[in-house]
């Protein structure tokens, strides 16, 4: 039987009809035992080499090769498509949940199905269509928010009844459902044969494919990829690529200066069946039934069925290597729970005769999404791996943005929440990895609400704070293994368990954070927020100064004590990064950033800063605690508690000052709150953190004081209009997109990154606007929430998506943020968007499916902020991030 | 009136108790992995008592089972006591000396034994100072013994018995002022207990054994099968050389009344016992002794009873009979019961029960389609039958557990039957000892890579 399951899934076929590719391959298969076989010798260098003859690195070969990129060799420990790309069940799915993914899952599609007329290898490239099954309403919902954004990209998807289903497909047994996803073209490939046409197009453009040939490390020189070291000599290079999917985590640390690829292998089973008496058609639609943890997709008149576990088996942690993955064992006990919901959803083929049950190694990521991008250490070095099992699923896609971004300097689409430089050495750590993709590999079936958070793998990293905080009810999240509160249970008030919280509607949280936002507004609260990223840098000279002046938008040559909100930009204006600098000196600057932006914009800055032993770089991180006080009697706590005058005329907005706070002096208080409350950030030495925490919570009973977590925060920034990098910003996005235009200094009198960019954005118009909604026909207790990622509608039409969300208590409404384009109504191009565009328009927002009315505003409600603050005060604070 | 399971179980595992040699940086140099031990009384209070520890100052573990009779003080007082006397048996003449200085000067003594102790496994704590003088006194006497030889654990086991049944024959006689401790010494004295004695050093195993518990080792044959190798006598009358060995030690003309019924002089069942001094002094020295003793112990019927055709005491002795193996890696499993289990359950069984049990809770044989035509509605019938029976087997998490279900439980079928278990379990106090004995159970499993490697 596993012999048939070889021939059927990789056609040896191929070979033949093209010689070149056997000349310097050989011919392993037909050869007998013993004669080893003649290999062509390795170039002696190479532009770029890549390691892993995958899916991945078969699809990044073609698409370098593609742009123009021919210069590339592509190394493959066993033979091509031997590894977990050989097992792949094939299933090319677009049904994915984040609108990246999505997009590298169409286009692979579309690649896939023009790949054998491309290259004359057959794919078995079948269109037959994707059901996904629902047992439960709330897994519908799931489904129908799908199905929404694959809609409004022209994926055709349509929500279905039980009754369509069995139209569909026969052998499913409905009684369970409440409803279902049908995409009519997902499609079906072999997975191996993909890969070999991939590979086959990518040597015709001339890249060289070497197989039987391993990477023992590569080699790094002045943070530089400079060559490969494999069991057949040395190639030097200017790129490497690990592809090399489970093992690309051991090869990132085989050298001497360690790449961290965060992933993890688990085993994955499915089951392989002979043909049914009456064999099932080969363009049966595949079926996903999460509820039941399982796929089922026709295969050679039988069926093919995997399915995700409670319980995997993760493997490797030791990080044994071996060539290919040979047959592991079969646990049919472990398959037992996939086993019986199969027989559940087809109760027919109870008499179907097994033919073999594989085990499949699939690598999986901390949270859920692959890895791609360039190692922040070593530059050259690019990593694709770690695909969640969704690997045929995102080959194409995945392949031609890592060769956009290495040919280009970045891919035509915003891939942060793919970007490796996400993860830093703290997620590489073996115990954390084996222990993560535990909960992960369940989670690609669980239902996936608003608002969770992984269990595992967490209080890694802490604030000193963090017993103080959770003894007084604090609940965590966790953020780049950072804990944060996410909101104070007040003592006897129980919330529900963690299954039972899971909610599409308003949460069980509701009116506790209603009471934080209050005291907020009112009074004044405490939220610990040491999980900022915080760097200084200081020169001996003015190096600091004018290097930052060219790497930030705005001016940062400002008075000593002054804070200054600022984009890092790129070359196209998009924000890398958003940030508040704080001059300490003159020649020394205190910066502040989002939690995950540790290791990209260290890396950013490193890429760019001059190589000046006079500058320096330094992240402080963990060197302080950062407690904000927000609310209009923050300045009375403060004061007090400093015997200095905190008022806005001693200390304005935007100031910052090293003070004393109880007995603790060298304090670093500013006055930002990153809400657009009035309040102050106190940057504590770590050792100072209690003392000032104690005495800032005892002097502030008088004034009302209590803790607040960041659901808080996230509802008054949001109603503020604030926009937050990593969610509403990102490299795609410019200062003048999202009205922040006061924060570029175009004429600073030097050049800046971006500038030109800007400059043209500023005579031509922007092509999409952050605008922000307010729901207006929402009723937040019967109806569903908002999250992120709804199409907006504009007179009807699809405009744009929401990037967050939050229920605003002040407002007693909801509101999403969001961008707006100008689809030009018959060719789809896209059009300059004005304020007339925007402030002309009926809005609605689809939740699910279902439209709400909405109020668009490009600016905040004045009528919100406190009294006594002037409008451009007001916008020089309109900023934020979580 | 039946009991639930869940009800049955609570009483079964109520004394149950599970010890697991620790690995020392993911390795485990310990022959031993570790041992499940429970007993199960029928007598109230139960009259059996189990000990296990670890040697400190020498290497190796100790693990007993003793079955008292006629009370359990004596039992109780051995189950406290016959580790020390072994521990000290086997200490070399420095350390000896070294814990002597200790107690003279009265630094803090170098920790003897590691007890593994069931919370119901309880020491006296008004003997303690008694028990330990005694104790001083013989490691005294081994310090000016000094042989200057290494010790043999054979030769310390025997040594160790002996002594210790001297001491508690000793105490009785000479009293104590305290009037507890002098009806205890007395009740330790005149009630009776044996001992089974495991040693485990490595691929040394002594078993000394006293009495009619038994230690049977359980042996994994290469086909994967279970059998049982008997490590221990037992001494009663159903051993010939027992029967022949106290005929030798007395005149022809007690023959006939020596074995009587099956017992000693018509009244003892175990051949060898720690106490039982009325089969052990003379009538004039218990006669002097129950006189001069405290009131409750003249008003007792039994003490009193001299025992007939009584010429020639002693007519028991505590000495032990040593057997010693060589571990091998087939030898996965040792168990140490009290007669109780043993009357209930063939030895080959007894192998064959925990055998299946130990490697079931481990690994149990996957299922592999092969070749064969099997449909999924097989392979999900064969599944649900298998997750069926891992749950049962996993009902137990302690092997003697196990053991004692099957013994109490088991129907002709040799398969545990709820009703039969729920009914021995609830059988009044008076009756259950007419039905059942107590069984005290270790059952002590093996390292066979760490044996293998010896």
């Amino acid at each position: 039987a596993a012999r048939m399951f070889l021939r059927v899934l990789s056609d040896i076929q191929w070979r033949a009809a093209h010689p070149k590719w056997r000349r310097m391959t050989s011919s392993q298969r037909s050869t007998s035992t013993t004669a080893e076989p003649h290999l062509v010798s390795l170039p002696a260098q190479a532009q770029v080499v890549i390691c892993g003859g995958g899916i991945m690195g078969t699809s990044v070969a073609y698409h370098l090769s593609k742009m123009g990129w021919k210069d590339v060799v592509l190394l493959e420990q066993g033979r091509l498509a031997a590894g977990t790309t050989r097992f792949c069940a094939g299933i090319v799915s677009t049904a994915r949940p984040t609108s990246i993914e999505l997009k590298m899952a169409h286009y692979s599609n579309q690649l896939y199905q023009q790949l054998e007329q491309e290259t004359g290898v057959q794919t078995g490239y079948m269109k037959t269509g994707s059901i996904s099954l629902a047992q439960t309403q709330d897994r519908l919902i799931s489904l129908k928010r799908i199905a929404s954004s694959l809609n409004v990209m022209g994926i055709p998807c349509e929500i279905i009844s039980p009754k369509k289903v069995v139209q569909l497909h026969p052998l499913i047994n409905i009684h369970d459902l409440v409803g279902a996803m049908y995409v009519p073209e997902d499609a079906l490939v072999s997975s191996a044969n993909v890969s070999l046409a991939l590979a086959t197009a990518a040597s015709r453009n001339g890249v060289q494919i070497h197989e039987r040939t391993s990477v023992s490390h590569v080699t790094i020189q002045k943070g530089r990829v400079t060559g490969v070291e494999t069991d057949r000599g040395r190639i030097q290079c200017e790129y490497f690529v690990n592809c090399a999917g489970q093992w690309a985590y051991e090869l990132g640390h085989s050298g001497e200066e360690p790449v961290h690829i965060p992933l993890h292998a688990c085993e994955h089973f499915y089951l392989l069946t002979h043909p049914l008496k009456e064999p099932l058609s080969s363009s049966l639609p595949t079926v996903v039934d999460p509820d039941g943890r399982i796929y089922i997709r026709n295969w050679q008149g039988g069926i093919l069925s995997g399915g995700f576990e409670k319980n995997p088996k993760p493997l490797f942690t030791e990080g044994r290597n071996q060539l290919e993955i040979q047959n592991l064992q079969e646990d049919w006990d472990h398959f037992g729970p996939l086993l019986s919901a199969l027989l559940r959803r087809m109760p027919g083929l109870e008499a179907l005769q097994i033919m073999q049950l594989v085990n499949c190694p699939e690598s999986f990521t901390p949270d859920m999404r692959c890895i791609m991008g360039e190692s922040p250490t070593a530059r050259g070095y690019f990593v694709l791996a770690g695909m969640n099992s969704a690997g045929i699923s995102y080959g194409g896609g995945a392949g031609k943005y890592l060769a956009e971004w290495m040919v280009n300097g970045y891919p035509s689409e915003n891939v942060w929440p793919l970007d490796l430089k996400r993860f830093g050495t703290l997620q590489s750590s073996r115990t954390f990895l084996r222990h993560r993709v535990m909960e992960v590999m369940p989670l690609m079936c669980d239902l996936k609400v608003p608002r969770w958070d992984f269990q595992t793998g967490r209080q890694l990293r802490t604030s000193p704070l963090y017993d103080r905080l959770d003894a007084q009810g604090a609940r965590w999240m966790e953020k780049h293994g950072f804990e944060r509160v996410k909101y104070f249970v007040p003592p006897g008030n129980d919330l529900l368990d963690l299954d039972h919280s899971k909610t599409f509607y308003k949460p069980d949280w509701f009116d506790i954070v209603g009471s934080e936002v209050k005291c907020c507004k009112e009074a004044v609260c405490v939220i610990d927020m040491s999980s900022f990223t915080k760097f200084e840098i200081s020169s001996t000279g003015d190096q600091a100064l004018e290097s930052l002046q060219y790497l930030f938008s705005n001016d940062l040559d400002v008075p000593v004590g002054h804070v200054v909100h600022t984009g890092m930009l790129n070359e196209k204006g998009g924000y890398e990064n958003d940030c508040s600098i704080a001059r300490l000196s003159k020649r020394s600057f205190f910066m502040i950033s989002p939690t995950d932006q540790q290791v990209h914009c260290w890396a950013w800055l490193k890429k760019r800063l001059p190589d000046d032993s006079n500058l320096t770089m330094e992240d402080v991180t963990w060197k302080y605690t950062a407690l904000n006080l927000i609310g209009p009697r923050a300045v009375d706590v403060l004061s007090e508690l400093s015997y200095a005058p905190m008022t806005a005329e001693h200390f304005p907005s935007l100031f910052c000052k090293e003070m004393s706070v109880g007995y603790a002096n060298g304090i670093r208080v500013m006055s930002i709150t990153h809400t657009g409350e009035p309040g102050f950030v106190l940057y504590i030495p770590i050792e100072y953190a209690l003392h000032v925490y104690n005495e800032v919570m005892n002097m502030g009973q008088k004034y009302g004081i209590r803790n607040a977590g960041y659901y808080a925060l996230r509802s008054l920034r949001i109603e503020k209009f604030f926009a937050f990098w990593g969610q509403d910003l990102d490299a795609f996005t410019t200062p003048m997109e999202c009205g922040r235009e006061f924060q570029v200094k175009l004429e600073k009198g030097m050049q800046f990154l971006g500038q030109e960019a800007l400059l043209e954005q500023k005579q031509n118009g922007v092509y999409k606007r952050f605008t922000m909604f307010i729901l207006e026909d929402h009723d937040t207790d019967m109806d569903l929430w908002p999250w992120w990622g709804e199409p907006i509608f504009r007179n009807g039409r699809y405009v744009g998506k929401t990037t967050s969300s939050a229920y605003s208590y002040t407002l007693e409404r909801h509101v999403c943020l969001g961008f707006v384009h100008h689809f030009d109504e018959k060719t789809g191009e896209e059009l300059v968007v004005t304020t007339d565009f925007i402030n002309q328009g009926e809005y609605e927002i689809d939740i699910a499916g279902q439209r709400f009315q909405a109020k668009a505003k490009l600016y905040p409600f004045s009528s919100l902020f406190t009294q006594r603050r002037r409008k451009d005060e007001v916008e020089l604070s309109g900023y934020q991030r979580e | 009136f039946y009991l639930t399971p869940p009800q049955v179980n609570s009483i079964l595992k109520a004394n149950e108790y599970s010890f697991k040699v620790p690995e020392f940086d993911g390795k485990n140099v310990s022959s031993v992995l570790g041992f499940d031990s429970n007993q199960l009384p029928a007598n109230a209070p139960i009259e059996d008592r189990r000990s296990a520890a670890t040697c400190l100052q020498t290497r190796g573990m100790l693990l007993g089972v003793f079955d008292g009779h006629a009370g359990c003080a004596c039992a109780q007082a051995v189950s406290e006591r016959l580790f020390y006397y072994i521990a000290v048996s086997l200490l070399p003449h420095e350390t000896l000396l070294e814990i002597e200085n200790a107690v003279e000067s009265g630094r803090a003594l170098l920790p003897i034994l590691q007890w593994h102790k069931h919370p119901n496994d309880y020491f006296s704590k008004e003997a303690s100072k008694l028990y330990f003088n005694s104790l001083r006194t013989y490691w005294q006497e081994l310090i000016d013994l000094n042989s200057g030889e290494t010790t043999d654990v054979r030769e310390a086991l025997i040594n160790a018995f002996k002594r210790l049944d001297n001491d508690i024959s000793l105490e009785a006689q000479v009293g104590d002022p305290n009037s507890f401790l002098n009806y205890l010494v007395l009740r330790v004295a005149f009630s009776g207990a044996t001992a089974c004695v495991a040693h485990v050093d490595g691929v040394d195993l002594h078993i000394a054994n006293t009495g009619d518990s038994r230690a049977m080792l359980g042996v994994q044959e290469e086909d994967g099968s279970w059998s049982a190798v008997n490590l221990s006598y037992d001494h009663n009358a159903q051993n010939e050389h027992e029967v022949k060995r106290v005929k030798m030690e007395h005149p022809k003309s007690e023959e006939k009344s020596l074995v009587k019924q099956d017992r000693l002089l018509g009244l003892l069942m175990p051949f060898r016992a720690f106490g039982d001094v009325k089969f052990k002094w003379s009538i004039e020295l218990q006669k002097r002794v129950i006189e001069s003793g405290p009131d409750q112990l003249n008003d007792n019927e039994y003490t009193k009873f001299i025992p007939p055709n009584y010429y020639t005491p002693p007519y028991l002795t505590a000495e032990p009979e040593v057997i010693h193996h060589k571990l091998r890696p087939q030898d996965k499993f040792l168990v140490l019961a009290t007669d109780g289990l043993w009357e209930t359950m063939h030895r080959q069984d007894v192998a064959r029960i925990v055998g299946e049990y130990l490697t079931g809770v481990h690994h149990q044989q996957p299922i592999a389609v092969g070749g064969y035509k099997v449909t999924l509605g097989q392979m999900h019938g064969l599944l649900t039958e298998r997750r069926a029976r891992i749950s049962s087997v996993f009902e137990d998490q302690n092997a003697a557990t196990h053991l004692i279900r099957h013994a109490v439980g088991n129907n002709e079928f040799g398969t545990v039957d709820h009703e039969r278990l729920s009914k021995m379990l609830s059988l009044p106090e008076e009756l259950a000892r007419m039905y059942r004995d107590d069984i005290t159970i270790i059952v002590v499993q093996f390292n066979s890579h760490v044996i293998g490697a010896y």
